[in-house]
């Protein structure tokens, strides 16, 4: 029980519990499992413009993912004071973050990067601006993140979701292995 | 009206999408689904799925830890919707089951989607859940990130007439 609260989970521990979600909101209330979606509910509730495609009732189709979106910033801040740790990488991966210059491999994600300072350096801006709005374009354009497309979407096997998740991998491999390198080497 | 007919069906399109619901869902209901996305912040975080280091180590190849979480959630899914499927159930709310299919159409927008989405991925080290997670876990800077991230679903919804799907 110690371990399983404060310790690393293994993988075969950690991904039955993310697929759980699935059927357990499918029980709840017909839902699909998916994050993404918020992005447009917030627009529509916020911004709508003259945008077809935020002209909808987001209260009665979103209210639901808005709550439990709402939930996951809690449930991130209860993990942070209960079972916190640093990830125990593999040698090769601690390797090649020595070749990026990122030496502190405490927390979720580098410090160097990801403060408010770093908002004014060019690596910063581009990881957490660029990288944002990409991340809410695409989702958009795709019709689904990681959890819709790719937990939600291929367990339901469906083929839009496979496109869509060669092509995370795509772009994953394309920014981890050629533009991260980069940026990071800009300060 | 029929504005509003146009995006009911298109609804199916976002992933959290599932029938479309007569009437919002009931206080009580709402609670489940806040517990539901506490337990979900959780579980991501302690799955250290959120780690920006962990995302690089996996699009490096380095540590199977990621692929077979994403394996094994896939298949816990797959397999609880067939048991679903088979039972018949209704959902709590009184709903049948339904699990609507993705129009794929040409697949340029989950292609094209996709790519740029993964661009994305890399670059912050998190898609949309952990982005939110993470702010409750105290990396601050990532409002930054959710408002550039709702900025880009905007600029998408303002482009879409003219991109290719």
């Amino acid at each position: 029980m110690h371990a399983f609260l404060f310790g690393e989970w293994p993988w075969y521990v950690a991904g039955p519990l993310i697929g759980l979600f699935v059927p357990a909101l499918l029980l709840v209330g017909n839902k699909i499992f998916g994050v993404s979606a918020n992005l447009s509910h917030i627009c529509a509730a916020v911004a709508p413009g003259k945008i077809e495609y935020f002209r909808y009732d987001w209260r009665r189709v979103g209210s639901w993912n808005l709550v439990f979106l709402a939930g996951v910033v809690a449930g991130g801040f209860v993990a942070a004071h209960f079972g916190a740790h640093d990830v125990a990488l593999s040698a090769a991966a601690r390797n090649t973050f020595a070749q990026f210059g990122i030496h502190d491999l405490s927390g979720l994600a580098p410090r160097e990067i990801f403060n408010w300072y770093a908002l004014l350096t060019v690596r910063g801006f581009v990881s957490i601006v660029v990288g944002g709005l990409l991340v809410g374009f695409g989702t958009a354009y795709a019709a689904g993140c990681t959890s819709g497309h790719a937990i939600s979407g291929l367990a339901s096997l469906q083929p839009a979701s496979l496109i869509a998740v060669i092509g995370f991998f795509a772009g994953g491999l394309a920014g981890s292995w050629l533009i991260l390198p980069l940026l990071l080497e800009v300060r | 009206m029929s504005t509003q007919t146009i995006r009911q069906s298109a609804q199916f399109e976002g992933c959290g999408g599932g029938g479309i619901p007569k009437t919002a869902p009931r206080a009580s209901l709402l609670l489940v689904y806040l517990a539901l996305g506490i337990a979900f912040g959780f579980v991501l975080t302690r799955a250290e799925v959120v780690s920006w280091f962990r995302i690089q180590e996996m699009f490096h190849f380095e540590s199977f830890r990621m692929y077979g979480i994403i394996g094994s959630a896939v298949v816990t899914a797959a397999l609880s919707i067939a048991g679903l499927k088979r039972l018949g159930l209704h959902a709590a709310n009184g709903e049948p089951i339904t699990i609507p299919d993705r129009p794929l159409g040409k697949g340029i927008r989950y292609a094209a989607g996709g790519t740029i989405f993964g661009l994305g991925w890399a670059l912050t080290g998190a898609c949309p859940g952990p982005l939110f997670s993470l702010v409750g876990s105290g990396v601050s800077v990532l409002l930054v990130a959710i408002a550039s991230a709702v900025a880009g679903t905007w600029l998408y919804g303002w482009l879409r007439p003219h991109l290719p799907h």
